[in-house]
């Protein structure tokens, strides 16, 4: 076994704890103070945001001009369809402005 | 996405998780073959590149492993990385347990090791939803996303970057941050969402610049979940909406 292959094959440990340990962590609790529970609901929000401000903030008229039009239409219509709008600007405002 | 079969039994749960994972396995795509790419480039064997997405199967905990290969960092520390990289999934781990009590340990072991981004951002939704989050649904979600990673993992390392598209004419490489940005959305009408949003926000771009990527992530999401703990509590709106009549 090379070094590379035992890197990989923690890491591959190290990932799986980090999936299973957050909820073999809470299970042993029969109760979830309320201000847990509070900060779980919060965490799709928190981390799907982040993966989005940074690109936003890297990006230029057309990123911006996509992000607008699927975040309004994210608030009218269904989630697939505002990412199709916010794509299909993209891709036009591309074409336009290089 | 359309419903194109009525509620009947597995199969239309089944169906239902392929169709929303189908979008997000595209989109996905393109990093999966740079990865495979840019792997061998940094010393890994076809086989190790194909075998590190089988396992490990977290894209950024994947590049940042690469980066550190390139530089003959001792090997504890590239294990180390990956877990902080990864630290996140430990959020994703206790939410979304608080929606699959009907699950068996067995089955949680399972199927928790497929808790990617999307998958646990889809399984989020389906609970807002008022749907219950299945086990047939899930893994129709999660299993063409992990065979595809594999795929084309493989796929950038065979053939290098002559595979690789032209991402930025056709707007590829922003195409994950804007389903992320529609998911986001999606979740507006939860306690909290606006001041998680902006810190979450504000906290992401600075950690991207004073720490570096992928920190952004632990660091953002953070911040925005330790902000909802410590807001005023208050009576959940939610569980009043359906026994309000509809016009006053």
């Amino acid at each position: 076994m090379t070094a590379n292959l035992w890197i990989i094959l923690f890491g591959a440990l190290a990932t799986y704890l980090t999936r299973v340990g957050g909820h073999i962590v809470l299970s042993q609790f029969s109760r979830i103070h309320p201000r847990v529970q509070a900060g779980l609901e919060a965490v799709p929000a928190a981390v799907l945001t982040t993966l989005v401000a940074p690109a936003a903030m890297m990006g230029g008229p057309a990123e911006w001009a996509a992000l607008v039009v699927a975040a309004l239409a994210g608030t009218r219509m269904p989630m697939f369809v505002a990412f199709v709008a916010g794509a299909i600007t993209l891709a036009a405002m591309r074409s336009l402005v290089g | 996405m359309p419903n194109l079969l009525p509620a009947v039994g597995w199969k239309a749960d089944l169906w239902r998780g392929v169709q929303t994972g189908v979008p997000i396995l595209l989109a996905s795509a393109p990093f999966a073959v740079l990865f495979g790419a840019m792997s061998v480039e940094n010393g890994l064997t076809i086989a190790e590149a194909t075998l590190m997405s089988a396992t490990i199967f977290a894209g950024a905990s994947q590049m940042v492993g690469l980066e550190l290969f390139g530089h003959r960092v001792a090997p504890w520390l590239i294990v180390f990385s990956i877990f902080a990289v990864n630290f996140r999934h430990v959020l994703y781990s206790a939410a979304l347990g608080q929606n699959v009590p009907h699950w068996s340990p067995v089955t949680k072991a399972i199927a928790f090791f497929f808790l990617v981004d999307p998958v646990f951002a889809e399984s989020e939704r389906r609970v807002e939803n008022g749907r219950p989050v299945t086990l047939v649904w899930y893994m129709g979600v999660a299993l063409p996303m992990y065979g595809a990673w594999i795929l084309m993992s493989w796929i950038g390392a065979e053939f290098g970057s002559r595979v690789m598209p032209d991402a930025h004419a056709i707007g590829l490489d922003f195409l994950l941050p804007l389903y992320f940005l529609g998911l986001v959305m999606g979740f507006r009408n939860r306690p909290r969402w606006l001041p998680v949003v902006i810190v979450s926000a504000a906290a992401s771009i600075l950690a991207y610049r004073y720490i570096g990527s992928p920190w952004h992530v632990t660091v953002g999401a953070i911040a925005g979940v330790v902000l909802a703990a410590c807001l005023p509590l208050r009576e959940e709106p939610a569980a009043l909406a359906d026994v309000e009549p509809a016009t006053t």
